[in-house]
């Protein structure tokens, strides 16, 4: 039922895309068939792969150190409920920030390279990922932890058998989210302050006005974007029922 | 509840304070951070000085019809997605994989499309607000109680009125969370895409100080777009409380 509503969605997709193909016409514009024929293209040309190596490096270590600081920041926070009230609108308010005004200070810290993306890509995952662990941490049920006490359990027994099953669903919810955003923050890193890397392909592939590589590129990475996310969805969807 | 506000207070003065006196001890090199003394003073002068009126009054209309045009296609997108079912169950999964597309990777194809004017800016705002107020609209109209909608039936009122009078104003509550996202959202797409690449507009103005190693304008501007955002989300958030407030009495 599922899969089926999803093929029917991306059927619906391709089809406004080529509608939308026609009515724009293809000096601005490319048909799904040509944008997958340039995918292809790009996909088997060996200068293509070391830039998405790159990218694909600086996400991940970003992505690591967003978990990472967010649970660490999370956790400490929402162990405690007078941390929690004062530093949540504190998160929520750094979460709607734009953030892209603060590259130039990454930039100015990091200089150009490696580690400004990383850490570009970081800072957009660490304020979700920190701000769901809070709420999962600061939601759990008190009657479990008495439970606990009244067992004896030891600390690190208490965050195997309680801790960590009460407040997984909504940590891996904020993980999700963080691993969106600190997608986009890579490859927004990689738009402005890069030589290589996806995010740089696309600026170069717009200076020059060439669309193949606009559009391939931009499947590329929505399609990469969707599948992961699908896949943190259904496990997100699992833990959420076994609850 | 007075005791946690002090406290919040006290911790952002303290990381203001913190970064201020870390510069002024040579920790934090002055041509990496400026003091925030010196930032505030940077934003006075570039508001007295006046220059940039044009640049903000340009970003601040771009990210008002981003927000109005995302509330207005949202609520009514939400609205007629909910009394129809089978295309919300079809359009599911792209409301659960929406926020993870890298809408700034669409921002070169708007370029080319429509030029570098104002429209791919407002575009990307909209593209990011929009959703926010699809869902959060749905899920407010999910809520709306059955009795009040027979209520509506016996009183014979036509599908119209029935959102007008019944459906929406239930639902407002929800629909100002999506608004509040709408407002944030919008400043997002909108900055981050002039900060890419355009031709005015505030984050133009800030990247282009970068360029020019110009420390002084650069974070007066940035310290300006952290102000203005958090004033107004600080404000969106105290009015829905009252809101909120009002519904409970």
């Amino acid at each position: 039922m599922k899969a089926r509503d999803t093929l029917i969605l991306v059927a619906v997709v391709l089809v406004a895309w080529q509608l939308l193909y026609w009515a724009v016409g293809s000096i601005a514009f490319r048909s799904p068939a040509e944008t997958v024929r340039s995918a292809a293209v790009l996909l088997a040309d060996p200068r293509f792969m070391p830039h998405v190596r790159e990218s694909m490096l600086a996400f991940a270590e970003a992505f690591a150190i967003a978990v990472l600081i967010g649970l660490s920041i999370g956790v400490t926070l929402g162990a405690s409920r007078l941390a929690s009230e004062v530093a949540e609108p504190i998160l929520v308010a750094l979460y709607s920030i734009p953030k892209v005004t603060l590259y130039p200070v990454i930039l100015l810290v990091f200089g150009i390279g490696m580690p400004a993306k990383v850490a570009f890509g970081a800072i957009h995952g660490i304020v979700p990922i920190s701000i769901f662990a809070l709420n999962a941490i600061r939601n759990i049920n008190p009657v479990y932890l008495r439970t606990g006490q009244v067992l004896r359990l030891s600390p690190w027994a208490a965050a195997r058998k309680i801790l960590i099953p009460a407040a997984l669903p909504e940590i891996v919810t904020g993980i999700r989210a963080g691993f969106c955003l600190t997608l986009i923050g890579t490859l927004l890193g990689e738009m402005f302050g890069a030589q290589r890397g996806l995010g740089h392909l696309l600026m170069q592939a717009m200076t020059r006005h060439n669309m193949d590589s606009i559009m391939a590129l931009t499947l590329l990475l929505v399609v990469f974007a969707a599948t992961v996310n699908g896949l943190l969805l259904a496990l997100d969807h699992r833990l959420h029922r076994r609850v | 509840m007075k005791r946690v506000t002090l406290l919040r207070i006290l911790v952002i003065l303290g990381a203001i304070g913190l970064l201020e006196g870390l510069i002024h001890a040579g920790i934090v090199p002055r041509f990496t951070i400026i003091p925030p003394s010196e930032m505030a003073s940077a934003l006075a002068a570039i508001l007295a000085s006046g220059k940039l009126k044009v640049d903000i009054a340009v970003t601040l209309t771009n990210v008002a019809v981003a927000i109005v045009a995302s509330m207005a296609a949202g609520v009514t997108i939400g609205t007629v997605l909910q009394r129809a079912a089978a295309l919300r169950r079809i359009l599911d999964p792209l409301f659960a994989t929406y926020y993870a597309i890298p809408m700034y990777a669409f921002y070169p194809l708007l370029i080319v499309v429509f030029g570098l004017g104002d429209v791919p800016q407002i575009c990307i705002g909209f593209l990011l607000a929009v959703m926010a107020v699809i869902i959060n609209t749905l899920n407010g109209l999910d809520r709306v109680p059955r009795v009040l909608l027979k209520a509506a039936r016996m009183h014979r009122m036509s599908a119209l009125r029935t959102a007008l009078r019944i459906r929406l104003p239930y639902a407002a509550p929800y629909i100002f969370t999506g608004f509040k996202l709408a407002v944030a959202y919008s400043f997002i797409g909108v900055i981050g895409a002039e900060f890419i690449t355009s031709s005015r507009g505030i984050g133009y103005e800030i990247s282009f100080a970068y360029n020019n190693f110009d420390n002084r304008l650069m974070y007066g501007l940035i310290l300006f777009v952290l102000a203005l955002v958090l004033t107004v989300n600080m404000s969106l958030h105290a009015w829905e409380k009252r809101l909120m407030m009002r519904r409970q009495r």
